[in-house]
């Protein structure tokens, strides 16, 4: 992989956490492929291969009824969300496609709160690479946290 | 007003009935203490798990009833053991994975080591050392392995579920849940062997009945959980019923959507009210089965320790696990059954999206759990009002009605002599 790539990868990353940290859905949305897999998962859950996730999207369709819940439909205590996330570590270049990984730590804030720490893992993903720029084919989150802090929200 | 009106210090049911219920319920520590005692560890059965979680022989799951750690484990003969997490020799929570696979367990501290029964079957230097020909030290020499076992609990398996509790003078599963119950019970449990999907944990900050109650209120759903609404698929000319046991502690609320599965209207993917289409209907590709005998959903709480899910297609248990008058730990155990198909568990995976702490409905329930603890906590002299469909308690043939929640207090002052 040339340094370009790499720094073209990390922006990616970083793109894609400030889209979820400003609630600019649509630009979130953009970094994904139309066929793409998001899920965010309890390390428990893959560890032990069990297909159970917190939440479990299958194509641009259901990122878009999620985003539309998340706006419109799901009563919740409002809150902001800092991410912070590590450099990607390339795992392997198949084609178009690279699979790496991140750790990220999410942060939340809410009204007359101070940042907690809501929720640390790993990102794994599959990245499509084209002319045009990257995009995410699939996306597991898989998260430390035994219990999540209430209700999971807002992307990861 | 004086202090003991803002905050009580003896708690007495000064309301007419129990459509009225204080605050102070859920918030006062000595409350949940006798709760712990008089409806977790003494006069009712518990949800521990599946028997599905622990397959093999030796395979064990750590959980908890109440507050106190216990372990479900499948021991040699196939039969499944629940005992408690507290060493005989120094009293150490000894089993720290959540589950695993042993032949026996081993407390790290001293190495007393017990078989999967919980029998103590080992003492380091139980009989000393020899020194010069001579043996010094050691335990008494009239102390008996066999007088400390781990303690066992009593153990009830249906349909493959399993519950325990340490009261040895209980009633039976059976009679404990009451026929009616039963009913719906097995309807969910009928005999197939279960398929474990994997787990969804969350800490909700509030006072655990509070998840009873909000599995025995029918008049949120409609008005809370917007999505329901905006893709149609509550209506509240849904066909529903109300059903207690004798006792009025557990309960299940049943509905059928029209012709379930069949036509546009049901499976849902237009609202009635705003046109809303979901981009993607999958979330509600709903497929009748055999096993429902009519009803869309059932939701039964099982009182103190789980609720029995079905939405549909999504089947789950749903385990409370207090830690505190104020919050709990509230563990989804999603499962399949063996004969589903590939596309009935994909099926009952992406339904699941409706759930859990994310879920597109699930989500609304614990924060309005948070925010109903927060009220109790800045008003303990207050009261909340459980007065929809009258003051009385009973069955009922529609969903407009908080008797339920009336009826779970009736009981809970009975047992906690309130
Ligand atoms: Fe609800």
């Amino acid at each position: 992989m040339t340094t370009d790539l790499f720094l073209q990868l990390n922006n990616f990353y970083q793109d894609n956490a400030a889209a979820i940290d400003q609630e600019r859905w649509d630009d979130w949305m953009e970094t994904f492929t139309d066929d793409c897999i998001y899920r965010i998962q309890s390390r428990e859950n893959f560890d032990r291969n069990l297909p159970m996730a917190a939440l479990s999207m299958e194509g641009m369709g259901m990122l878009k009824d999620r985003i539309y819940g998340i706006t419109e439909t799901i009563f919740h205590d409002p809150y902001h969300q800092t991410h912070v996330v590590s450099a990607p570590r390339v795992i392997s270049i198949e084609g178009e496609v690279i699979h790496a990984e991140a750790n990220y730590a999410v942060f939340r804030t809410k009204n007359d709160g101070i940042a907690q720490i809501f929720n640390v893992g790993r990102y794994i993903d599959q990245i499509q690479t084209s002319d045009t720029g990257f995009k995410l084919k699939s996306r597991i989150c898989v998260f430390d946290n035994d219990m999540i802090l209430n209700s999971l929200i807002y992307p990861i | 007003m004086d202090k003991d009106q803002i905050i009580p210090t003896h708690q007495v049911w000064d309301q007419l009935d129990t459509s009225r219920i204080p605050f102070w319920a859920y918030t006062d520590p000595g409350i949940y203490k006798r709760e712990l005692e008089k409806l977790f560890y003494t006069n009712h059965w518990c949800y521990v798990g599946l028997e599905a979680e622990i397959p093999e022989i030796g395979d064990f799951k750590r959980t908890v009833i109440g507050e106190r750690s216990v372990i479900m484990v499948r021991s040699s003969n196939d039969e499944i053991q629940v005992i408690e997490n507290v060493c005989a020799h120094r009293g150490m929570q000894f089993c720290r994975k959540n589950h695993g696979n042993t032949d026996n367990f081993t407390c790290p501290y001293h190495q007393w080591y017990y078989d999967l029964e919980g029998n103590l079957l080992g003492v380091p230097f139980k009989r000393g050392v020899k020194q010069d020909g001579e043996w010094k030290g050691g335990m008494s020499k009239n102390f008996d392995t066999a007088e400390h076992s781990l303690t066992k609990l009593r153990v009830a398996r249906r349909g493959g579920v399993v519950f325990a509790t340490f009261d040895q003078g209980m009633e039976s599963f059976e009679d404990y849940i009451g026929s009616d119950m039963l009913h719906y019970f097995d309807r969910m449990f009928n005999g197939r062997k279960l398929t474990l999907l994997g787990y969804n944990k969350q800490r909700i900050p509030g006072n655990w009945k509070l998840m009873m109650e909000n599995i025995k209120d029918p008049y949120h759903p409609g008005l809370l959980h917007t999505w329901f609404v905006t893709f149609g698929l509550w209506r509240a000319d849904n066909r529903s019923e109300l059903k207690m046991d004798q006792h009025y502690r557990h309960a299940a609320m049943i509905s059928t959507r029209g012709s379930a599965g069949k036509d546009k209207q049901t499976t849902n993917v237009s609202s009635f009210k705003e046109h809303m289409e979901l981009n993607d209907p999958r979330f509600l590709d709903v497929e009748v089965e055999p096993w429902w005998n009519g009803p869309t959903a059932v939701m039964m709480t099982l009182f103190p320790s789980v609720i029995l899910q079905q939405q549909v297609n999504s089947v789950s248990t749903r385990h409370i696990q207090p830690n505190g008058h104020g919050s709990f730990d509230f563990v989804w155990t999603h499962f399949g059954y063996e004969d589903d198909t590939p596309e009935m568990t994909q099926r009952r995976l992406r339904q699941a999206n409706l759930f859990g702490p994310a879920g597109f409905v699930s989500a609304d329930d614990g924060e309005v759990i948070e925010f109903s603890q927060q009220g109790f906590e800045q008003k303990p002299f207050h009261r909340a009002l459980a007065e929809l469909g009258g003051h009385e308690i009973g069955n009922t043939d529609h969903m407009v009605s908080e008797t339920l929640i009336r009826g779970m207090y009736d009981y809970w002052r009975k047992m906690m002599e309130i």
